[in-house]
């Protein structure tokens, strides 16, 4: 009978492994892989495009400071979350987000449509110190921010590395890539061409500095575009049931 | 090391005749309530997935009896909401923002749901009840930079304040006086010293009396002839003593220097028309609404 | 009255290889006093945001997964390192594979992935992937250590003098096993360059969340719930001097649940933008995956059956039984936090941290405690502990500490849950999101002061540990003897 059975396994180091192997292998597979496969995963929509090099640096400073500990990315389709924050997200609208940033704790709000709800004046001074304007808050400061100028003189190669894991970077894209990270960032330019490429991004000197680009200017233009892309005029809800 | 199946005293059961350093096994069968349990378990999980979507197939995946989604649901409960606020909602959007006084009944519904949407959308700058904060204008008094009727105010959330991204926004454009080089530090010296006379403050007379026509050439403009602000133009009051960057020497000489330019966001898009009227209502009975 | 000692004559045939052991077991009181004092850092944090002192390398959002590695990946590894070399080692007859250099290179090397991670956690190199932090090389470091320790521990199974592999050994060895594929798995990253931190990972959004949670909720599983089962399944038996209540059970629920843990990732996902069907397999797999858990709580607990009496007496045992009873709160209330409409509330809040501190706490920490009490004395010779009564009093400082942690979350995550969906009666938001941060104060004080209580436990462990290594005795009255005029 099936303890008999059993007994093979325990005498059977290599058996045993591959037991484990099998049974351990099934889950991931049968719930994982259709991700990529089906269809409807990603839902239709209009708008979601890849991040600036300011954008993609700012979500780099994001992740750095941890900022996924205490914030989500992710509304969920509940009445209050939806009157809170907004339309309940997408998938599509994480779909160039190498890593997935949704969270998992709100000990902050939910960021995943902050983009164009607060100045970027307010941004400098909360992030600077979250109780100047929010005396109930409970954030740690980050003045650092605004003092450290932004390195990422590599922002090409940043790009080509996210075009090697999916995101639609063009040519032009990656070849103006510092020159669009600097001039994000400066006031009254002519952003024509930029917004060509990069539609809807926010512009102009983020951190109040003309000076110096700051890790500032890089965070706050990440979050003024967080939520801003998708165009829910065109977007069909019961299209995308799933 | 032999198997060597021994009866345990204290349960009475047989070990399996194993043993590893010392440690034996005994050969109990499975619990009966664990079995029970189990399986139920595992026919409730079978039920939900022939109720709910559940396993991926070839070309999509299991529907379940009634394709309900989550997506579905929140459809169908915004749809609900919506319904039962439709008397409501249908009021708001006929009526212009300053009719809404007139039906009571309406004006307590936007106060309530003004009040729910600036707590979570305004109050982290204009601070819990409109209290203001530097740089973030208090909503309490009757210093209006763009008009405090509830039609101002309804404009101003709608487009917002130096906001690019709308073409209608409130904009105007302080020169840098110091920055620019339009005056010289003494000069913005002496205009300073003139503006701290409007409020009351001790001055050097001479250097306020200096500034007056440096105030008349450069200032007035904007500010009006007697420094009490031009809301068309969302001047501010400077005579009022009340300051959104701060009504200190040093201050007013840096904003006189750099210029200032508040930003707010413009609302509408993100809130609904009916919302912000609401938004105005609350905002406008805040304090000194005009 | 040591059992240590007598099972250390039992087979003294055998020239063990107990120095790699010895060296876990000092990992793991250093890195779990390390990691208990970051969490009660951070928890003070919640409280009082001065306390981030607005320093980039001490903020909240680094210091977090500092805090998390160390428990998980510091503590509890070097936890199962020792434990699952020293019951291979027993249970096999057979010294350890590899002679004595890989061991100590596994034991090093991992030792080495822990600094790594933790510096580049306070300097913000980081992946962003809860509990899967590391960068690429980092990651690329831990698959040399970890196939090594495959190597070893499958080696020492093959060399085994008994016919039979232990049932601890399964569990220890899906661990190794399971492990190495989700880490493999949920790593897949493309570093910017060979000479910098930075990578990116092959995924994004809804794909590279469900493959984060396969691997983050397998993390618990076979991390912390499967190397401990291995774990408990030795140290309780012996420690009880009874033998394990069912082998039946225990093949039962260890396919069952090294089958059933994996799928139920998606449980982290709930109302998310992951597909309806994906979020249905999370779910019910977590309500199936119930009574396996269980399997190992009643296998734990009924090995006590005529042994009950020991708990009065030996605070060590008492420990295990407590981990035992944590583990088996916990696994309930996994399966109840997975249901969806339960989720909707929990998910987001402090309840979530709490149900996760009763299982870290609770079981994990609680059943280390009582292996490192079985080991130190064992691995030094010692004829026993230096002191029971500080083993006693760790007890119940732990145990008090971990009640006002989850007790605390428990109220501030519902109540947060339930301020943040409640309605007014014309229907419109009542509290904003402020407002429900404002209410989390006072648990949050509490909460940290149970922190506080628990790491104040460990420190007499690592006094008792310290002086018992030292050779020491302390001599005291045993407990639970009501003999009071024998105290002097």
């Amino acid at each position: 009978m099936l303890l008999k059975k059993h007994h093979f396994l325990e005498k059977n180091v290599f058996f045993l492994i591959l037991g484990i192997f099998l049974t351990i292998i099934i889950g991931g597979i049968v719930e994982i892989v259709p991700l990529f496969t089906m269809e409807q995963t990603i839902e239709k929509v209009e708008g979601v495009r890849p991040y600036t090099p300011l954008e993609q640096a700012g979500r780099n400073i994001y992740i750095r400071e941890g900022c996924y500990n205490c914030h989500s990315q992710m509304i969920r389709p509940f009445r209050d979350e939806v009157e809170r924050y907004g339309h309940y997200s997408l998938a599509a609208e994480s779909m160039y987000d190498h890593p997935f940033q949704w969270g998992s704790k709100r000990t902050g709000p939910d960021l995943a449509r902050v983009g164009g709800k607060y100045s970027n004046a307010w941004h400098v001074a909360h992030l600077d110190d979250p109780r100047s304007v929010v005396p109930e808050s409970i954030m740690p400061g980050y003045p650092f921010l605004a003092k450290k100028e932004l390195k990422f003189d590599d922002a090409a190669e940043h790009l080509k590395t996210l075009r090697m894991v999916g995101v639609p970077y063009t040519d032009e894209q990656i070849e103006d890539a510092v020159a669009d990270l600097h001039l994000q960032a400066t006031a009254d330019e002519d952003y024509d061409d930029f917004l060509a490429r990069y539609p809807n991004a926010a512009t102009g000197d983020f951190d109040g500095n003309p000076e110096k680009l700051t890790e500032m200017d890089a965070l706050i233009a990440y979050l003024q575009i967080l939520g801003r892309m998708v165009d829910f005029t065109t977007y069909n809800p019961s299209m995308n049931l799933r | 090391m032999s198997t060597h199946v021994e009866k345990d005293n204290v349960t009475g059961r047989e070990t399996t005749g194993h043993q590893w350093d010392g440690i034996k096994e005994l050969n109990t069968p499975l619990p009966s309530w664990w079995v029970y349990v189990f399986w139920v378990c595992i026919i409730w999980s079978i039920g939900y997935w022939v109720v709910y979507p559940s396993f991926p197939t070839a070309h999509g995946y299991l529907k379940g009896m009634f394709n309900i989604t989550e997506r579905s649901k929140i459809e169908e409960t915004m749809a609900n909401v919506a319904a039962e606020r439709a008397p409501y909602m249908e009021r708001l959007a006929a009526l212009d923002v300053d009719q809404i006084a007139n039906d009571s009944e309406l004006l307590n519904f936007s106060m309530a749901g003004g009040k729910a949407v600036f707590a979570e959308n305004c109050a982290p700058c204009h601070g819990t009840g409109g209290v203001g904060n530097t740089g973030f204008p208090s909503l309490q008094d009757d210093d209006w930079l763009w008009g405090g009727t509830l039609d101002d105010i309804s404009q101003t959330i709608h487009v917002g304040a130096r906001w690019s991204q709308n073409d209608d926004t409130r904009f105007n454009d302080m020169p840098a006086f110091g920055k620019d080089g339009i005056l010289s530090n003494a000069e913005i010296s002496d205009v300073v010293q003139h503006v701290l006379s409007f409020s009351g403050r001790e001055t050097d007379p001479a250097a306020a009396e200096r500034g007056t026509e440096i105030f008349a050439d450069n200032c007035a403009a904007c500010h009006g002839d007697n420094a009490k602000g031009i809301t068309e133009m969302g001047a501010p009051n400077l005579t009022d003593n009340i300051w959104l960057y701060g009504g200190d020497q040093a201050t007013i000489t840096e904003t006189v220097t750099n210029a200032r330019r508040g930003v707010m966001p413009a609302w509408e898009g993100k809130l609904s028309d009916e919302t912000i009227k609401m938004l105005a209502v609350y905002v406008h009975s805040l304090g000194g609404g005009q | 009255m040591s059992q240590g000692s007598m099972a250390q004559t039992a087979s003294s045939a055998v020239d063990y290889n107990m120095d790699v052991v010895r060296w876990g077991a000092l990992a793991t009181v250093f890195w779990g006093v390390v990691g208990f004092l970051a969490g009660d850092l951070i928890a003070w944090q919640l409280a009082f945001p001065a306390l981030n002192f607005d320093f980039e390398y001490l903020n909240f959002g680094r210091l977090r997964p500092l805090h998390t590695s160390a428990v998980i990946f510091a503590f509890g590894g070097n936890a199962l390192l020792a434990t699952s070399f020293y019951v291979v080692q027993r249970t096999c007859r057979a010294r350890l594979f590899g002679g004595k250099a890989l061991p100590a290179f596994v034991f090093w090397g991992y030792q080495l992935f822990i600094v790594m991670a933790a510096i580049g956690y306070v300097m913000g190199v980081t992946q962003g992937r809860e509990y899967a932090e590391p960068e690429w090389f980092v990651d690329l470091w831990l698959t040399i250590v970890w196939v090594c320790y495959l190597a070893i521990f499958v080696g020492t199974l093959l060399k085994r003098q008994e016919p039979h592999i232990y049932v601890a050994n399964w569990f220890y060895l899906a661990f190794i096993v399971t492990i190495a594929m989700l880490h493999l798995g949920n790593n897949l990253a493309i570093p910017v360059s060979l000479f910098g931190t930075k990578s990116y990972s092959m995924f994004s959004g809804v794909q590279d969340a469900l493959t984060q949670w396969w691997y983050g909720h397998n993390a618990v599983g076979f991390f912390l719930t499967a190397g401990f089962l291995g774990m408990m399944y030795y140290f309780i038996p012996k420690r009880a001097e009874r033998p394990v209540y069912s082998y039946r059970l225990s093949i039962i629920h260890f396919w069952a649940l090294i089958f059933l843990y994996i799928w139920a990732g998606p449980h982290h996902l709930h109302y998310t933008a992951l597909p309806d069907w994906a979020q249905t397999l999370g779910m019910t797999f977590s309500i199936m995956l119930w009574m396996p858990s269980w399997g190992g709580m009643i296998n734990g607990l009924m090995t006590l059956s005529g042994a009950w009496d020991k708990l009065r007496t030996d605070p060590v045992l008492r420990f295990m039984v407590a981990a035992v009873g944590f583990y088996g709160m916990s696994t309930f209330e996994g399966p109840v936090m997975s249901i969806k409409s339960v989720n909707g509330l929990s998910h987001y809040t402090d309840w979530t941290i709490g149900h996760v501190h009763s299982g870290a706490l609770g079981w994990v920490a609680f059943v280390t405690f009582g292996a490192i009490y079985f080991l130190i004395p064992v691995l030094w010779n010692r004829e026993r502990l230096y002191s029971m009564r500080l083993v006693a009093h760790h007890f119940w400082l732990g145990t008090i500490g971990i009640v006002l942690y989850i007790t605390s979350m428990w109220v501030s995550g519902i109540m947060q849950g339930l301020m943040w969906r409640a309605h007014d009666q014309l229907g419109f938001l009542q509290y904003s999101f402020i407002e429900t941060v404002e209410a989390m104060h006072p648990y949050y004080i509490i909460r940290a002061t149970g922190g506080a209580l628990f790491l104040l436990g460990s420190f007499l462990m690592v006094w008792n540990v310290y002086k018992t290594i030292r050779g020491d005795i302390r001599r005291e009255a045993p407990i639970g003897v009501s003999a009071p005029a024998a105290v002097q």
